[in-house]
């Protein structure tokens, strides 16, 4: 019997299991992949958004400021990759500058700081390959970028280095109350909490209306993204946004936190909860969308594509408290952009609404602090060498295109919560997400993966479940 | 810092080469720092057989090829690492490098011969729809897995891209037990050598489909099918021509991409159609004494073309520090200088006009042109004062060429007209050029290679 059940490892649930570590509870986190960050969390725009988009005094709007002033300080306490660059909305069309001047105000009264907008030459200076077309800005300082992976496990690492249990691989089918709470069916066999968080993603609704007579609805809302080689990391220094439109904030063009330069999103609603393709059509409206606020975008540097799914609830408003007819069951639901600027309060809130629930105490023996894969890149030669000196395996490069050693996928895997998977190694330490997409390094990585965890290279796979990597040895079939 | 005449980045066909070279040359003092395990460079995994048939006149493996030249490495008693990579080179030849034993390094080099071949173009680079599935590999990610790890990386396999190496995958594969569906090229022509196209489809009755690319990958966890579609003459698929197959496994082979971020980081000029370094008749790129051979500098197709190509950096590296050394007036010992005065006199003899100017870098260089059907050519300028008696100017056609003429013209003045029955995009091409002929057009301003109709 747990006090809190958690379902879901995305950046809420994990935001919400380190708040409530802070506490004397027995919290666990259910997980229907095999790694923390596997739905929406680890596919979207990766962006610490200022707070000038949703409406005054919305939730989203709250949590989104907030979450925003943590990051600089939780970046540094959990040690995860945070860069305030700032960010600009492009406006195109003098007509539409009432438009930019609303966005402004809003901003202003969401409590977003050093907001100005700023005309064509400041801009141009800012942004030299900004559009000709730009006529103005709104300029938000406070805006920055984010490394979604590393903000998603320093939660879950911080968390579960704080007592809470993680169970992968676990899918919710059914929950019902119980005299004590709730219990909770799974494909791995039955938990049981006084409270549970639903921090389901796109699958919120169902885990919902599992509890609830009052039924809500999650729509998928597919993004589809380019990522472009660090040759093009430079193009752009801020975070570059059109004014925002009907479906969301329009594709953006940014800096990544590791160099690179990432285009898009769309937003095309679907039906399949997993319908993570991206589309021809998709992707030639984001490299079309992308080069209307940004100038000569060096399009064949595009390493990868992909598509995330934001979870959009139909009032476009997060969902965060006690479910009204089912006591103890507390919604974590709709959280989509700006939910990974927002998790840092989002958290807060969700463990405050439980601490409530439960009348929780203060945790006293509570770290809040966590120190991630180390980064030899970072380091001063004599650092460096210091660091093969004691560890070998720093001196040896697997990924070639990331430069990343054998020191820091050994980290990954035999840290807590640790990789298990050829994504799990990548969304930690970056091996395999350079320009040549793991054509090189992806071998090397099965083998330190089998090793590692005592498997065989042929039950290595790419993001758990059926994604093996190799289905046989050679002439096995003649 | 440890100082070496000559650091060869890259122990692959190119670097070895380059290091035999270099060493006959007369230089003593080379490094080769290789990043992977062993010498031999992507050879170790190309366990077919057809190498070697211009150098050694008889058809080895991969990995026997690469043998030969390890051998001679090892007599030579060159210098290698292995398990290192470099990290960095600097305008000044400064290379830093990493491995396990060793930490991180600084060499100083006299000169650097760039030799790090090419990585394969990825899907994401294409920027195919769909999922993102296990089951997509690299055609050469595959090979490695097959032919090095005796893993067998899918059942039913669709090859996207007639690259040599996606033919010869296609073989391998149905030798191994798997059954290789189609292979489907983008272009109206094959990328890869004729040969290959017979000993590996044909041969197994892999069709080949022309003008027909990937529109769709679906599987959500691991490739369950794709989607083939033909091609309009702009390489846009054409509504209503989709195919599905159903597989477990992509492979691609479309095209490899010279591996230049070490170059470009040191300030080499490169080439925007090749991808490699722009370079001059001693292979040198526009920072002096810095060389570059091998699929890094240009793909190639053939690896004794690597390994002609790579002896001539090799020994102009050798004779770039020779001269550095006498300018420097601390010459060479003196076996290495007698070696090198001989080999230079017996070259140079016949067309010694009072030019004892082995230390100047004298003479006027002219670009090459490369026009009317010819995509570039390596060296793309060449300086008649500096160049060996015949100069090799290599090349690659933009389209299929049936019963043309390559053509080479010395300003306005045609001194080449051969005739080809057929040229391909996969098949590298060459010319070659006479020093002799050279220097009678003192006044040359430009030097043009071309294809001709009839």
């Amino acid at each position: 019997m747990y006090d809190v059940i958690i379902i879901g490892a995305g950046v809420s649930g994990c935001a919400s299991a380190r708040e409530l570590s802070k506490y004397r509870a027995k919290v666990c986190v259910l997980e229907k992949a095999e790694d923390v960050c596997c739905g929406t969390s680890k596919a979207n725009s990766a962006i610490a958004h200022a707070g000038y988009d949703a409406p005054a005094g919305s939730l989203m709007a709250k949590l989104n400021v907030q979450g925003n002033q943590m990051m600089e300080r939780l970046s540094q306490e959990l040690d995860f990759a945070f860069q305030q660059i700032g960010s600009l909305v492009i406006c195109r069309d003098r007509e539409e500058m009432p438009n930019l001047q609303a966005l402004y105000d809003r901003g202003v009264a969401n409590g977003v700081e050093g907001l100005r907008i700023v005309e064509q030459e400041e801009l141009r200076r800012m942004e030299p390959n900004i559009s000709e077309d730009a006529v103005a800005a709104l300029y938000a300082p406070t805006a920055g970028i984010v490394c979604p992976f590393g903000m998603n496990i320093a939660f879950a690492e911080n968390a579960a280095a704080n007592g809470v249990t993680f169970q992968f691989d676990t899918e919710v089918q059914d929950i019902r109350r119980t005299e004590r709470g709730w219990l909770i069916e799974t494909d791995q066999g039955p938990f049981e909490a006084k409270c549970v968080v639903n921090a389901a993603g796109v699958y919120a609704d169902a885990i919902h209306n599992m509890v609830s007579e009052q039924k809500i609805r999650i729509t998928p809302r597919r993004g589809d993204y380019c990522l472009l080689d660090k040759s093009a990391g430079s193009h752009v220094s801020r975070v570059i946004f059109a004014l925002p439109g009907k479906y969301g904030k329009g594709v953006l063009v940014t800096p990544t936190v590791h160099g690179n330069l990432l285009i898009g999103p769309t937003a095309i609603d679907t039906e399949d909860k997993e319908g993570i393709n991206t589309t021809r059509a998709g992707l030639d409206q984001v490299l079309e969308k992308a080069g209307e606020n940004v100038k000569d975008l060096p399009m064949r540097s595009v390493i990868t594509s992909f598509a995330g799914l934001r979870a959009h609830e139909e009032h476009h408003e997060f969902r965060i408290g006690e479910v009204e007819d089912a006591a103890g069951f507390v919604d974590c639901v709709g959280i989509e952009s700006p939910g990974l600027t927002a998790s840092p309060a989002i958290g807060v809130m969700v463990a405050g609404i439980v601490c409530k629930i439960l009348r929780l105490e203060e945790n006293p023996a509570f770290v809040g602090t966590r120190k991630g894969i180390v980064n030899p890149q970072e380091l001063s030669m004599e650092e460096r060498r210091q660091l093969i000196r004691e560890n070998p395996a720093y001196g040896n490069i697997i990924c070639r295109c990331e430069m990343v050693t054998e020191g820091e996928i050994l980290d990954a895997i035999r840290r807590p919560l640790g990789a298990r998977s050829l994504d799990g190694v990548k969304r930690r330490t970056r091996a395999g997400m350079g320009r040549c997409q793991a054509g090189f390094c992806s071998p090397r990585v099965m083998e330190i993966l089998a090793r590692e965890c005592g498997k065989s290279i042929r039950e290595i796979t790419k993001a758990g479940g059926a994604s093996k990597i190799v289905v046989g040895v050679n002439k096995d079939v003649l | 810092m440890k100082t070496y005449d000559i650091v060869i980045i890259g122990g692959g066909p190119a670097g070895l080469s380059a290091a035999v070279s270099a060493k006959k040359s007369g230089t003593d003092s080379i490094l080769i720092l290789e990043r992977d395990k062993e010498l031999g460079g992507i050879l170790n995994q190309c366990i077919h057989n057809g190498f070697g048939l211009h150098t050694f006149k008889e058809e080895l493996t991969g990995p026997e090829y690469a043998g030969r030249f390890i051998e001679q490495v090892k007599e030579l008693q060159i210098e290698y690492k292995l398990h290192t990579m470099v990290m960095d080179i600097s305008s000044d030849k400064v290379v830093t490098a990493m491995n396990s034993t060793d930490g991180l390094f600084e060499i100083r080099a006299g000169a650097v011969i760039l030799a790090m071949g090419c990585r394969e173009r990825s899907r994401g680079a294409l920027n195919i729809p769909g999922y993102r599935p296990a089951g997509i590999f690299s055609a050469g990610t595959a090979q490695r897995l097959v032919n090095m790890e005796g893993y067998l990386p899918g059942r039913k396999v669709v090859i996207l891209g007639s690259g040599d190496i996606g033919l010869i995958m296609a073989r391998r594969m149905t030798l191994e037990g798997a059954q290789v569906q189609v292979v489907a090229e983008l272009m109206p022509y094959s990328g890869g050598l004729k040969r290959n196209i017979v000993q590996c489809l044909d041969d197994y009755g892999i069709p080949l489909k022309l003008s027909h690319t990937v529109v769709e990958i679906r599987g959500k966890e691991r490739v369950e099918g794709i989607t083939l579609a033909q091609v309009d003459e702009k390489g846009r698929p054409i509504a209503g021509t989709e195919e599905e197959y159903e597989c477990d496994t992509l492979l691609l082979s479309v095209g490899l991409i010279p591996e230049n971020e070490l170059s470009s980081g040191m300030g080499v000029e490169l080439s925007r159609v090749t991808s490699g370094p722009v370079v001059n008749e001693g292979l040198e790129t526009n920072i002096e004494g810095v060389f570059a051979c091998g699929n890094v500098l240009h793909v190639h197709d053939l690896v004794d073309f690597v390994s002609e190509e790579a002896a001539a950096a090799g020994r102009n590296a050798a004779r770039y520090v020779q001269e550095a050394g006498r300018r420097k007036g601390e010459g060479p010992d003196a076996a290495a200088e007698r070696a090198h005065y001989g080999a230079q006199a017996d070259r140079r003899n016949s067309v010694e006009q009072g030019e004892n100017d082995l230390c100047k870098a004298a003479g006027r260089t002219v670009e090459i042109r490369a026009v009317d059907g010819v995509r570039y050519t390596v060296p793309s300028r060449i300086n008649a004062e500096r160049m060996e008696d015949i100069q090799t100017v290599r090349f690659r056609v933009g389209g299929v060429y049936k019963n043309c003429f390559v053509s080479v013209y010395l300003d306005e003045v045609r001194i080449l007209h051969r005739k080809r029955p057929v040229m391909a995009p996969g098949e590298m091409e060459e010319v070659k050029l006479k020093r002799e002929e050279l220097l009678r057009h003192p006044d040359l301003k430009a030097i043009t290679v071309k294809v001709e109709e009839v």
